[in-house]
């Protein structure tokens, strides 16, 4: 398992890494996403990972052991709502620059790479 | 004995007011004067009060906890000495507040005036009162912050925010010195209480910081006492109102830096380093600023430089390091407030009747104001230095320290040659100022007739002028006893030094001198009256002046080095500098990994094959949108959800239910988002794409990066992954979710209770970001090219005007009937569920966002389905009430448990029996989360339907175009 998601984290971030060097916002904006994918990932991943534990506490009260880790859960729910903040207020900014240079040039210039 | 509790009523008097002018400026300006006279009265009377209690040299202190565990206190202090400023700051204040009410255009309300003023005064207050050093340098910046505003109160002109923004500069800059400097001296005594500090004068003297420390405090304090070579910001203030010159600029804020001198004199004094530095610097600024003021035509100019010189003739007295010298510094800080504010005011009277301050333009005026002018000549005499006034006897004493030999080298000779001198330049620019104005013939050009100014203008400069008359004729009466108690407080009651106040001591060599120099002075300006004024800048030193220096400077770290640094560093374009904070990333990810125990021995067995074919198809995904982000952004979109969609199941699959429902609602908004957004971008121009060798060198060098960031993320990953958290803190939120917490859905009672504080930062910035979207895309401009109709509403638009049979806008009406009627019965249910999801989140996955974000989801579908024109018919929906609200009650719910006396945001929850629904646990965080929720709705509908209502825009008509491209060319 962890083999597999550790060369998925490593797939998404390249991708992420990528897009997020070439020149077009749209580009820059899928990258963002990606790389937010990868990174929250990586945070749950944090301490190991678990199949079958219980989320939810039960009723009876039994081995703290059985549950899955709650920490990395609440941070990366952190991270997706801020992820999908950005994401929204970047969207807006490259529309504004779009308006605004009449092109979608990170740099509002077009005619260069 | 006074109780000290009233140091902080005294302290907080003037904000109080301050505030109060602000906030009443509607009932006039005569009310701002009344309290602005008012407080200041105040505040003088209950500094009298005081007066028993520092008689002796003892001080009184009020300590009010404030975070004590960091050691930190408000902590007030009063003595002798400060106790004499809080006299000179109270009435000097006072009679400025009477002063300023005439003086000022009648059409000015003087809230803001008033406002500032008496914050000042607070400030002002603030830093003589602190007893702890850190409070002192946050109130010595504060009047540099209030001196600023004072200045540029007039701010529509250019002088007066060229000057306050010089004097803002130098004065904060030396702030910040003067606060490192604190903090040294902090660090070498162990404590930023004065009264330890005061103790500890041989311990800082003979430590290795003692020099750095003593350089940083004297930056702070000639920077606010304008001493060489940081004198020149002073003429520049002078564009400040007059009362405001009088008040900040002669008798109280450019004192602040001798205070703090005298203040620090028992701990940094007696050394070579002080004596050289502070004696050197008070000599060159007391020359200069005496022979500058002998060539100013304008009359607050005179003033400025005077003061500067006054100034500097006070810091060479501290910095001779004899206690005689304290002395006489603290007495001539007193008498040099009282002729100078008076001299200012009169200064002022004189611009408010004849029109103007110049002195080649002025002439005669004692004939049409003879009270004003015999209240400017007597103060005039005693900057002069004439006997039976105040500062006749503070110069006295300034003679005899100057005589006594230290070094005993011929330099001894240097400090009494340049009083000498210093003392007849005085002289002489006193006569310019007093004579010239006042006496001789009237000119001809007069702007306008002068007359007496009215009583209340002419009362505040009597009484001052009376005040230099009663302390030079009966100097032991009048300011002996205070002069005793601030000298003592400074000194220690043991070491004061043996001095005279009487008027006569016979006939002296101090005598002799002052009697030299005054002849010499008059000799001066009769010989060469014309000269002066024929001059537009001093000989000599005319050239070089610290306002040029400073503009350059100025320019130098504001402009050209901005403009060097823009140059040499890589580019101001984006993409490089991604580069640059990639490679950087990975050159700290690389330094890291080399001290880390790195072993790798994958378990082949332990992977699970449907796990990985998930994966398989998440990176293919992945893979996929990076490469068809470029020209099919619709494709690279829909694989870039596929990748979220399998980190969704991922998540489900590793036991974290809430992660994946969280995850797959924030995808679906995200996607519809961007799928509105992507109607404004522009389409590929065919035939353009003939790469170049430099861009393809490009796309292979980031693959390469990409490649290795990709590559170093999974080693880390895998090495997280297989390093166990022996020791976290989920234990605790596992054990005390049910029991403290009332809720089994642990995650959810992390963020509503636990962390209940991080979640309202995370909403608050949801709730700004919203905003923020909304704002932009209201001024919004689409480019020109996608203005139009998309094409397929063109072809309908077209086809319902070809056929008779169809109106207008016919086909629109029956656009995605089938599945508008099922999202319409829909609309409900997704309510339902969303309410669902919301009341079980503490227990079961699910919770207020989760809930919020299915709710926006259900408007969005409806606006999708029937459209923006329909929905806002049928439905009122207020997504800035919504965020509004939400943040009111997340934040009201918090403050709930004050009113029990438990910290912000502290939970409680009990069970309670409902009818229908059984046992019910109620968790008071689950108000919490209905803000939560309420703002998530607001905050996500906003922005949702913000984009969509883009494409109601109507294209614009020509004439907006126009106006726009003017617009963007100007």
């Amino acid at each position: 398992m962890e083999l597999v998601l550790a060369a998925a984290i490593g797939v998404l971030a390249a991708s992420g890494v990528w897009l997020l060097l070439r020149p077009r916002t749209f580009q820059v904006i899928i990258g963002l996403t990606l790389i937010s994918y990868a990174v929250n990932l990586f945070i749950f991943s944090i301490g190991g990972l678990r199949t079958g534990a219980d989320p939810v506490l039960r009723d009876v009260a039994g081995d703290i052991a059985q549950y899955a880790d709650p920490l990395p859960q609440a941070l990366v729910l952190t991270a997706i709502v801020i992820g999908f903040a950005t994401t929204s207020l970047f969207l807006v900014v490259l529309l504004t620059s779009r308006g605004l240079t009449g092109n979608d040039h990170v740099d509002g210039e077009d005619g260069t790479p | 004995m006074p109780d000290n509790a009233v140091l902080s009523v005294i302290l907080c008097l003037p904000f109080a007011a301050s505030a109060a002018v602000f906030l009443l400026r509607a009932l006039g300006r005569n009310l701002a004067v009344w309290l602005m006279v008012g407080t200041a009265l105040l505040g003088l009377i209950l500094s009298l009060w005081l007066y028993p209690a520092i008689a002796d040299g003892s001080a009184l202190r009020q300590v009010l906890p404030w975070a004590p565990g960091l050691g930190l206190d408000i902590s007030l202090r009063v003595d002798g000495f400060s106790w004499l400023f809080m006299l000179l700051i109270c009435g000097i204040g006072a009679l400025v507040g009477v002063y300023a009410r005439y003086y000022m255009p009648p059409d000015d309300r003087l809230a803001r005036f008033f406002s500032l003023l008496l914050a000042f005064m607070g400030s002002m207050l603030g830093i003589v009162m602190s007893g702890n050093v850190v409070q002192l340098v946050f109130f010595w910046e504060m009047t540099s912050l209030f001196s600023f505003l004072l200045i540029g109160y007039w701010y529509r002109g250019a002088s007066a925010r060229d000057g306050a923004r010089m004097a803002l500069i130098v004065t904060s800059g030396g702030g910040l010195c003067l606060f490192a400097g604190v903090l040294l001296l902090g660090h070498i005594v162990g404590s930023y209480e004065l009264d330890a500090i005061l103790a500890a004068g041989a311990l800082v003297r003979a430590h290795a910081l003692y020099t750095p420390t003593l350089i940083l405090i004297l930056l702070g304090a000639f920077t606010k006492s304008a001493q060489f070579p940081f004198h020149f910001w002073l003429p520049q203030a002078m564009s400040a109102p007059t009362p405001v010159s009088a008040y900040l600029h002669s008798a109280t804020m450019v004192k602040a830096g001798v205070f703090l001198l005298i203040r620090f004199w028992p701990v940094l004094a007696g050394t070579g380093q002080w004596f050289w530095i502070v004696g050197g610097v008070g000599l060159v600024t007391l020359l200069l600023g005496a022979y500058s003021a002998i060539f100013q035509q304008d009359l607050k100019g005179v003033l400025a430089y005077s003061t500067i010189s006054h100034l500097g003739l006070i810091t060479m007295l501290i910095g001779l390091g004899s206690t005689l010298g304290v002395v006489a510094a603290i007495f001539h800080i007193v008498n040099h407030a009282t002729f100078k504010a008076s001299l200012f005011m009169a200064a002022g009277a004189v611009d408010h009747e004849a029109g103007t301050r110049d002195m080649r333009r002025l002439g005669g005026l004692r004939r049409f104001m003879p009270i004003t002018a015999t209240l400017a000549l007597i103060a005039g005499a005693a900057m002069a230095g004439v006997p039976l006034l105040n500062g006749f006897l503070s110069k006295e004493m300034f003679f005899a320290e100057t005589l006594v030999a230290r070094q005993g080298v011929v330099l001894d000779i240097v400090p009494v040659v340049i009083a000498i001198a210093a003392s007849a330049f005085g002289v002489t620019y006193s006569l310019r100022f007093v004579r010239g104005v006042f006496f001789g013939r009237v000119p001809a050009d007069l702007p306008r007739v002068p007359h007496e100014p009215p009583l209340w203008m002419r009362l505040p400069i009597g009484l001052l002028a009376l005040i230099c008359l009663l302390v030079g004729v009966l100097p032991g009466r009048v300011i002996g006893p205070s002069l005793h108690a601030a000298a003592s407080a400074v000194l220690g009651v043991g070491h004061m030094p043996a001095y005279s106040l009487a008027v006569w001591h016979g006939v002296t060599t101090p005598l002799l001198m002052s009697l030299f120099a005054f002849v010499m002075g008059c000799l001066l300006y009769a010989r060469m009256r014309g000269y002066f004024a024929g001059r537009e800048v001093a000989p000599l030193i005319g050239r070089i002046s610290g306002k040029r220096m400073f503009e350059r400077v100025l320019g130098v770290v504001a402009s050209d080095i901005p403009r060097l640094l823009e140059r040499t560093l890589p580019s101001r374009r984006l993409q490089p500098q991604l580069l640059l904070i990639v490679l950087i990333a990975l050159l700290a990810g690389g330094l890291a990994a080399t001290s880390a125990p790195f072993g790798f021995h994958p378990r082949w067995s332990s992977v699970d094959p449907a796990f990985a074919l998930l994966w398989l198809l998440g990176a293919a995904c992945a893979i996929g949108a990076a490469s068809q982000a470029k020209f099919h952004r619709l494709a690279a979109l829909i694989l870039t959800g596929g990748a979220g969609l399998v980190s969704c199941v991922s998540f489900v699959w590793l036991s974290a239910p809430d992660l994946a429902a969280t995850q797959l609602l924030v995808e679906v908004v995200t996607t519809i988002l961007i799928l509105l957004g992507l109607r404004w971008l522009p389409k590929r121009i065919e035939g353009l794409a003939t790469e170049s060798r430099m861009q393809s060198f490009r796309r292979g060098r980031d693959v390469l990066f990409a490649m290795v960031v990709g590559l170093g993320m999974a080693s880390l990953a895998y090495a997280a992954m297989m390093h166990p958290v022996a020791n976290s803190i989920s234990r605790f939120f596992l054990e005390r979710a049910y029991t403290e917490g009332g809720g089994r859905n642990v995650v959810n009672v992390i963020l509503v209770d636990f962390r209940g504080f991080d979640t309202l930062g995370e909403i608050s910035v949801l709730a700004i970001v919203a905003l923020t979207v909304f704002g932009l895309l209201r001024r919004f401009r689409p480019a020109a090219e996608s203005i139009h109709a998309p094409l397929q509403q063109q072809q309908q638009t077209a086809l319902d005007a070809a056929q008779p049979s169809r109106a207008v806008d016919h086909s629109l009406t029956d656009y995605l009937m089938i599945p508008g009627l099922i999202i319409q019965l829909m609309f409900p249910v997704i309510l339902l569920f969303g309410l669902h999801l919301f009341l079980r989140g503490h227990d079961l996955p699910g919770g207020g966002f989760v809930a919020g974000i299915t709710v926006s989801v259900a408007l969005i579908l409806l606006y999708m389905a029937r459209g923006a024109r329909w929905v806002e018919t049928h439905l009122r929906v207020l997504p800035v009430r919504w965020i509004g609200l939400g943040l009111l009650l997340a934040v009201g719910t918090g403050l709930g448990s004050l009113v029990f006396g438990r910290p912000f945001l502290t939970s409680h929850f009990r069970y309670v029996e409902l009818p229908l629904l059984g046992r019910f646990p109620l968790a008071s965080a689950i108000g919490f989360d209905l803000g939560v929720f309420g703002l998530v709705v607001g905050a996500t509908t906003l922005m949702l339907i913000a984009l969509a209502h883009q494409s109601l825009r109507r294209p614009r008509q020509p004439a907006d175009d126009a106006t726009l491209e003017t617009g963007a060319q100007g």
